[in-house]
């Protein structure tokens, strides 16, 4: 179908734009002027290329696309890569939101801007790497290779506590991943390769399922993030730079639900099944918890980082239901999620460029100086409440839905979610945008300038179109999902059959 | 080529032979023209590693033995042997700064580390106990006046000293483990052991655990590792590179061959040692070096981590395991020549500088630098895609192989302790405030600096050639 590797180049473009804006030297204004229109070139190409991508892509084939094989290391672990309905999706999202967070950086990034610029491209490169690797290794090389950058970008650009955010968030995802990587070990053994598709359609013994499912879990669980393991995301997520913010909100959380979908429910699915209502608990927990905690933040960042904790609880809920809505439900949330939180930080940077405070105390009346971004943040924050009509709506409903029909308790307990999130959503955008403009500070507010209305626009029509009309993502992933929760649902009812039979 | 000697043919040892040859003309060389010709001699002893390194790849493919058994020449001899050659041939390189200074001009330095090779070939190449123990004490007592080479300085003395005095005990523990299973076995060759080993025989198992300590004490694995911190910080810091480097691997060697050749029978006995010196090497080298302040200290217990991990693979007792030890040296090698470059280009003024803090800020003061040792130190920490991951992955896929799942659990779970330590010195670099401008690099500290650096951050591009020779070296020793 395709005569050049069109997924690899999108993976690498990055890679070869970090190497361009490395090779342009200098330290004066023009060379930081360079660095970033090569880093939003390079973006812009990635997203273009990987347009064509959705393109030539077959919506009703369930199976991996674009695939790409070449030897690597001997025994059983190739150079794979391939894309299916449910990663797709992802590696649009990765390389649709990676130009907004280099024009968000425009400004607000004045030192270093050439070594900022390449610890991005070299994410995005990861991240895609990621979402289309089709081998455990490989796999493990981008999923763990992301922490070197985004360790940088915390640590070098990011608050006065970054140090210790930077740690914490490179320890608690390591440690979360070895364990994993212990698991794909076994995995190597018990089938004799860590080819992806391959180890779909190999039978794994139940008890190394369990010890594997755990052990995936251990990494997933940290990254997107689950209660308990989350605390080093408001960590993460105050320190970093805006920028880093967006792509830790918007793309890195999606990788424990990617690995969910990838690896936890094909591969072990009685593990998955067994396990189901531990993660519906955690789920639940985390849902109604977190939302409780960003009830009582102070920080705009902590606040919208909470939230991204409890909106990840609906995706596990919904991934972890097994049935087709919710899986559907789950990757749409992802997508939605991907959207509407990295819009929100992008929101929180508009103004922490101007007052250079996240303190929501700081702020109050805005709209009376800055109109247009009342209604931008009012946009996101409805998407984030889940509203009828924006994308969050569409996601949470799926995954409640997909959720009920497995596990009343769980969808019961999951939609006060949905009423928590209205109130610290509401709360933080009544505190920041409206009421009278009495702080002295705030009196020379200016509105969104035209670059801050590029980054935010495209967004805003993104979460209102998939909030009445989803279907392009939902076609582009059906097939897939459908042939996951087939397998998932003939796994389990084979098991359950055979129990009865004894 | 059949030249032989006494009935034994020579051909096998060859390069050993104009390794030693080599050595001798370059101390006559020395001895009748001074101090003058340190340089020369220095110089030509690279050439002279490099034609033995070319020698040892041009032997004929396969196994050969010679002296009746007590020397053997297998793709795993070649393999360690052109590893520690390397190791050897760029430490030399990186010394001949440390070298130029006039009140240092020792030419017996480059004779010593030839000297010292020499041993290491033959350990690697040792067939029977007492080439071992030849091998071994040739490479030790080069090493410990290697050690002492800054004559003046009261560290180096000291270091020189204390690694004398617990060498000859570890040499001591060593003789007697021979002796004992000599006594029980009635033969130092290691195929006659492996065939009248048996685990009823206590006192052969006696005798094997004298001679894994002493052979844990070459290596510095733990409880035998208290002497790596004070040499390591001891010596001239050229010196602690070549310590850290080319006589690890050949140690490592001789630990693979002895416990997968002449212990093949009694696998449980060795692999419980083996399992409790991993994780205690692997776990004492994770937390003690999160409280140095010396760069050097760090990395000698970064190194005894590292060892470690490789014993990790080498307690599987498989082929995958062997194989595991072969991947993890090479690039445990890799990466330590790497760091030590970048440690020796620390100068400010002409003054070596080795505390951690020196480091701050480099990542603006000199970003080619800074960044190459951030890279090594990630993949010392075992983050993918650097080098290191692999070498870590090899490791732990042999001992998921062989049912060690505590041992893994444990490995890994130190090597993110580990990270920390490593995480403090990026921080250093990257996060902290300059410290002030680093002194021009020396071009061959550059080069050394470029090919292991581009070495580790590549590696994954070429990781497959790597893969099968390791596999093919491996294989040779079952």
């Amino acid at each position: 179908m395709t005569t050049w590797p069109i997924l690899s180049v999108t993976t690498f473009l990055p890679l070869v734009g970090a190497l361009i804006v490395y090779l342009s030297r200098g330290d004066d204004e023009a060379a930081k002027s360079n660095s970033r229109w090569i880093a939003l070139w390079t973006t812009l190409i990635t997203f273009a290329v990987s347009v064509l991508l959705v393109m030539r892509f077959d919506p009703s084939n369930p199976d991996f696309q674009f695939v790409e094989k070449a030897n690597w290391l001997a025994t059983g672990i190739t150079y794979h890569m391939g894309v299916d309905g449910i990663s797709l999706p992802l590696v649009i999202l990765t390389t649709a939101i990676m130009p907004f967070c280099i024009i968000a950086s425009w400004k607000a990034i004045t030192n270093r801007v050439r070594e900022y610029m390449m610890a991005f491209l070299i994410l995005e490169t990861l991240m895609i790497g990621t979402f289309s690797a089709l081998d455990l290794v490989l796999f493990y090389l981008f999923f763990e290779g992301g922490l070197i950058p985004m360790f940088l970008i915390i640590g070098v650009w990011g608050g006065p506590r970054r140090v210790y955010a930077s740690f914490k968030f490179f320890l608690y995802t390591l440690l979360g991943s070895v364990l994993m990587l212990l698991a794909i070990m076994a995995l190597y053994w018990n089938g004799g390769t860590t080819d992806i598709p391959t180890l779909m359609h190999t039978a794994v013994p139940r008890s190394l399922q369990t010890w594997a499912w755990l052990a995936f879990f251990a990494s997933f669980a940290v990254k997107m993030p689950m209660w308990p393991v989350h605390t080093w995301l408001p960590d993460a997520h105050v320190e970093a730079p805006t920028a880093g913010s967006v792509v830790l909100a918007a793309i890195l959380l999606k990788m424990g639900g990617y690995g969910f979908l990838r690896f936890s429910l094909p591969m072990f699915p009685l593990a998955s099944h067994d396990f189901a209502p531990l993660v519906f608990t955690m789920s639940a927990i985390a849902i109604i918890y977190t939302s409780l905690v960003a009830l009582m933040q102070e920080d705009m960042k902590k606040l919208i980082a909470y939230s991204s904790v409890a909106h990840m609880g609906f995706v596990t809920m919904g991934i972890f239901a097994g049935t087709m809505q919710g899986v559907a439900g789950g990757v749409f949330q992802m997508i939605s999620h991907g959207i509407v939180s990295g819009a929100l930080f992008l929101c929180v940077g508009v103004v922490y460029d101007r007052m250079h405070t996240r303190e929501i105390a700081a702020y109050g009346g805005l709209v009376n100086r800055m109109p247009l971004y009342a209604l931008t943040f009012m946009v996101f924050t409805m998407a984030n409440v889940g509203l009828p009509g924006t994308s969050g709506f569409v996601g949470e409903f799926m995954t409640l839905l997909g959720t009920f029909k497995v596990s009343v308790p769980t969808a019961f307990f999951a939609t006060f979610g949905v009423i928590l999130s209205a109130c610290y959503a509401l709360w933080l955008y009544r505190k920041v945008v409206f009421g009278a403009l009495v702080k002295p500070s705030l009196a020379s507010m200016k509105d969104l300038t035209l670059r801050e209305c590029v980054t935010l626009f495209p967004l805003i029509a993104l979460t209102i179109l998939f909030g009445v009309y989803p279907k392009p993502v939902l076609d582009m992933s059906a097939a897939s999902v459908q042939q996951l929760v087939n397998n998932y649902n003939t796994a389990v009812t084979a098991v359950k059959a055979a129990a009865l039979l004894q | 080529m059949s030249f032989t000697t006494a009935g034994y043919q020579l051909a096998p040892v060859l390069p050993e032979l104009v390794l030693a040859l080599g050595a001798m003309a370059l101390l006559m060389l020395g001895a009748y023209r001074g101090q003058g010709t340190t340089s020369t001699v220095t110089t030509l002893a690279v050439l002279l590693l490099i034609v033995v390194g070319v020698l040892e790849y041009m032997l004929p493919a396969g196994k050969q033995v010679t002296f009746g058994g007590s020397f053997i020449v297998d793709d795993f001899a070649r393999f360690m042997k052109i590893l520690a050659l390397i190791g050897s041939a760029v430490t030399l390189v990186l010394s001949t700064e440390f070298l130029s200074d006039p009140s240092r001009r020792i030419f017996e330095y480059a004779i010593l580390v030839l000297l010292s090779t020499l041993g290491m070939m033959v350990l690697i190449s040792a067939g029977d106990l007492i080439t071992l123990y030849l091998g071994l004490e040739l490479m030790s007592l080069a090493l410990y006046v290697v050690a002492a080479s800054n004559r003046d300085n009261a560290k180096s003395t000291e270091a020189g000293l204390k690694y004398f005095v617990l060498g000859a005990l570890s040499s001591g523990m060593l003789l007697y483990g021979s002796s004992l299973v000599y006594g029980f076995t009635g033969t130092v060759n290691f195929s006659g052991i492996a065939s009248a080993a048996t685990a009823a025989n206590v006192g052969l198992v006696f005798g094997l655990v004298f001679l894994l300590a002493g052979l844990c004490f070459k290596v510095s694995a733990v409880p035998f590792h208290m002497w790596t911190p004070d040499v390591y910080e001891g010596a001239p810091t050229p010196v602690t590179a070549f310590f850290a480097s080319a006589p690890k691997v050949a140690a490592l060697a001789v630990f693979t061959r002895v416990t997968l050749t002449a212990f093949p029978g009694i696998v449980s006995q060795w692999q419980q040692i083996l399992v409790f010196v991993a994780i205690a090497s692997m776990v004492l080298g994770s937390f003690a070096a999160i409280g140095q302040s010396n760069i050097k200290r760090l990395m000698a217990y970064s190194s005894i981590g590292h060892m470690g991990f490789a014993l990790v693979g080498l307690a599987s007792g498989t082929v995958e395991g062997a194989q595991g030890v072969l991947m993890y040296i090479v690039i445990y090698v890799a990466m330590t020549l790497g760091s030590f470059s970048i440690i020796l280009s620390m100068r400010r003024n002409g003054q070596a500088v080795e505390q951690i803090r020196d480091f701050a800020g480099l990542s603006r003061t000199n970003p080619l630098l800074a960044f190459m040792f951030a890279m090594l130190l990630f993949s010392l920490a075992g983050i993918p895609p650097l080098a290191g991951f692999f070498a870590k992955w090899y490791v732990f896929v042999a001992a998921i192989k062989a049912n060690l799942f505590t041992l893994a659990v444990i490995g890994v779970l130190s090597s993110v302790v580990g990270a920390y330590y490593y995480l403090t010195i990026v921080k250093t670099m990257y996060f902290d405030e300059p410290a002030g401008q680093v002194d021009p690099l020396r071009v061959e500290v550059k080069t050394v600096m470029a090919v292991f650096g581009l070495f580790n951050i590549l590696f994954a591009l070429f990781a497959g050639p790597v893969v099968s020779v390791a596999s093919v070296a491996a294989k040779s020793l079952f």
